[in-house]
């Protein structure tokens, strides 16, 4: 049988430049691998020597798109370090931080990203001239997570304003008058969002992972909460590296990660969702279920449904939390340097980001240690790819790498979080 | 008379964070507008129509670190009438030059186990260090309005109307007062280029240089002041050294302080 050969360029609509190769004998999936070339940028290196201090605005820049989550897993490991504890007011802006740049990234990967997909277009732009409300009511709801994050960041990618111990400075309550209104504004968009999507075709696709996100006393989880699964995980950050680890394989320059002893897992909306289902206020719970959501959703393909109630939910958050706000006494708390270790893994809107620092006595960083949602769920995504073209190993080439593509974006990989420059091969032999 | 052509635009990504082409995505506002006034023939991120060139503008994010990089930039200038780079990767090396002050051998084995599937070169270099360069913007990241501003200057054949003065500039049009006059704050305002719209004092912290280096600093005498202010040789080095640290004026300043 001859070999059949298609190719890509690259993955388009992830961040970062991705490839998939994808080998099939004689009918069968002997191979299906995520690859990610990103030209490492060696992030853990450069932060050796560097003060505690400046770990947020370094680690930021590892990813445009989620720099917020980088600067929160940053400072909580440092004042974890530092023996220190951030509550009050500070923590709350913190949370409504976060809350900006989930609506930032997820409306960005619903709309722009993810969606033309479902409905055949190469990008949010062609699909506007048929869903011209539906981009823009998304773009608009991008436009007020972002409108957040300048508020309280300064700017929507790299925020400025955050440090170790809280912020450089804090807003007043009349300062977030504007916001409040466009995030109004903004939530009734996303109820919108959420029943657009709703209503695309799924392929019936349902996998038994094994989920893993954080998991918090009362709240859903945004910087807070020990690591649980589905399958009986339940610690704090600092034991992280006893449950998990990171392996070097030959087609990555990223990390995977996996379970020690049991392999892959899956982190991120549809993980979150699934373990803290009983977190979110029914309200919200009532909106998934009426769109087709039960507590428990196993079909990746459905996270951007899962997305939408995120979304959601954070535009709430955010409101409940400018309601409930008053400025704190000082905009951070002092943290003095000491030599210790320090661990913390916060809620990327991609799912669990851990960071883990050693300091010296002066507060310098002698170890540095970084694992990304993105490495986390890099063996999901290729086993996910071998169920799907295992599946529908009888489409013609371009409908199978079509579908395949759509598999690896359910993930909404971050590739720039660990990632670069691959192709996409289809090999039939 | 046929209808005129839309200008072919391309965006491409080397080694980044892809935040300075997310500002293109972050314009909400403007973006169906330009994409009735431009063809977005390739931007990978967005679409997955990527069409082939040659194209009137590429706007290029990221810095060159890999040997395979080297060769593709050569080939997007072939095909690019006009290169604008975004952003202090791609102008100036971005963080990840950081390597080019040691050696780089160490740096993959502090991240991972074996160098073995690791191709990386040495040093990170702007992408003027490898092909013609029409247009450099500034920042880690670039303002959204800049990047509008070059692409509409582009189109219209003038040139971009960005100012090449201080951050400083910026604190005085915004009001916003000196913070290390009035509180003894170290601020990189007076050596690095505009741009931001001075953010970080209008939030009553010094400014940390995102944007590099302004034409002629005086980084020296700067960096007399910040002694006075109490910062130590480490400081001011670390402070020279971040997302410009490649750059001329920030590399030989970072030379003279510290261990
Ligand atoms: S210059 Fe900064 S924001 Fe732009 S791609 Fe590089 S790291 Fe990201």
């Amino acid at each position: 049988m001859a070999t059949r050969t298609i190719r890509v360029d690259m993955i388009a609509r992830v961040e970062g430049e991705g490839a998939l190769d994808l080998h099939i004998r004689e009918g069968k999936v002997t191979r299906a691998e995520l690859r990610i070339f990103e030209p490492p940028r060696l992030f853990e290196a450069l932060l050796r020597g560097r003060d505690f201090r400046e770990a947020p605005d370094i680690t930021a820049r590892i990813c445009g798109i989620c720099p917020v989550a980088y600067q929160m897993s940053a400072v909580h490991a440092m004042e974890q370090a530092m023996g220190v504890e951030v509550g009050g007011p500070i923590r709350d802006l913190r949370r409504l931080l976060y809350c900006g740049e989930w609506i930032e990234s997820h409306a960005l990967h619903i709309v722009m990203l993810h969606a033309p997909d479902f409905l055949g277009f190469p990008d949010a732009i062609a699909m506007a001239r048929q869903h011209g409300d539906a981009v823009r009511g998304g773009l608009l709801l991008k436009k007020a997570g972002n409108g957040l994050m300048r508020l309280l960041g300064g700017r929507e990618i790299h925020p400025i304003n955050v440090k170790v111990g809280g912020f450089y400075r804090v807003p007043d309550r009349a300062e977030f008058a504007s916001v409040e209104e466009e995030l109004k504004r903004a939530r009734h968009f996303a109820v919108q969002l959420l029943r657009w999507v709703a209503g695309f075709t799924f392929p019936a696709f349902e996998r038994d992972y094994e989920f893993v996100a954080l998991r918090h006393a009362s709240a859903y989880p945004f910087n807070e909460g020990r690591i649980v699964s589905n399958r009986g995980i339940d610690i704090a950050a600092a034991d992280y590296a006893i449950v998990f680890e990171e392996r070097h394989v030959a087609h990555s320059t990223a990390l995977q990660a996996v379970i020690k002893g049991r392999g892959s897992y899956l982190v991120g909306p549809l993980a979150r969702y699934n373990l803290n289902f009983d977190r979110l206020p029914p309200d919200i719970q009532a909106l998934a279920r009426e769109a087709g959501l039960g507590p428990v959703c196993r079909n990746p393909f459905q996270s951007i449904v899962v997305r939408a109630v995120e979304v959601i939910y954070a535009c709430d958050e955010a409101l409940r939390l400018i309601a409930a706000y008053e400025p704190p006494a000082a905009p951070a708390i002092a943290v003095e340097p000491r030599a210790a270790i320090g661990h913390a893994c916060t809620e990327a809107p991609r799912g669990i980001l851990y960071h883990r620092y050693e300091i010296t006595a002066d507060g310098s960083i002698r170890e540095a240690r970084i694992v990304p949602p993105t490495s986390q769920n890099q063996k999901s995504i290729e086993e996910d790819l071998r169920v799907v073209a295992t599946r529908d190993i009888a489409l013609p080439d371009e409908e199978l790498r079509d579908r395949c593509e759509q598999a690896i974006r359910n993930y909404d990989p971050c590739i720039s979080c660990s990632a670069h420059f691959l192709k996409l091969g289809v090999h039939r032999r | 008379m046929a209808p005129a052509r839309r200008p072919r635009l391309a965006v491409w990504k080397f080694a980044s964070c892809d935040g300075c082409q997310l500002s293109l995505l972050d314009c909400e506002d403007d973006i169906l507008a330009l994409a009735e006034v431009v063809e977005i023939a390739s931007f990978p991120e967005a679409s997955s129509a990527m069409s082939k060139g040659p194209y009137d503008i590429s706007l290029v994010e990221g810095s060159v670190t890999t040997p395979h990089d080297a060769m593709r930039i050569k080939k997007v200038r072939r095909q690019s009438r006009h290169l604008v780079t975004i952003g202090a990767c791609a102008t100036a090396g971005g963080i990840q030059a950081l390597r080019n002050f040691a050696d780089v051998d160490d740096f993959i084995a502090a991240v991972y186990a074996t160098s073995r599937y690791i191709k990386t070169l040495a040093t990170s270099t702007p992408i003027s260090a490898h092909v013609p360069v029409d247009y450099e913007l500034h920042g880690c990241p670039i303002d959204k309005t800049q990047l509008i501003e070059v692409i509409s200057a582009f189109l219209a054949g003038r040139k971009p109307a960005i100012p090449n003065q201080s951050v400083c500039i910026e604190c005085k049009q915004r009001g916003t007062v000196c913070v290390m006059v009035a509180r003894g704050t170290p601020c990189l305002g007076p050596v690095t280029h505009a741009g931001c719209g001075a953010i970080c004092p209008s939030f009553r912290r010094g400014c940390y240089g995102c944007f590099g280096p302004m034409a002629r600093p005086n980084t020296t005498a700067l960096a007399r002041e910040w002694r006075l202010l109490g910062a130590s040789e480490t400081d001011i080095q670390r402070v020279y050294r971040t997302f410009n640290a490649a750059t001329e004026p920030f590399k030989t300043e970072s030379e003279a302080h510290g261990d």
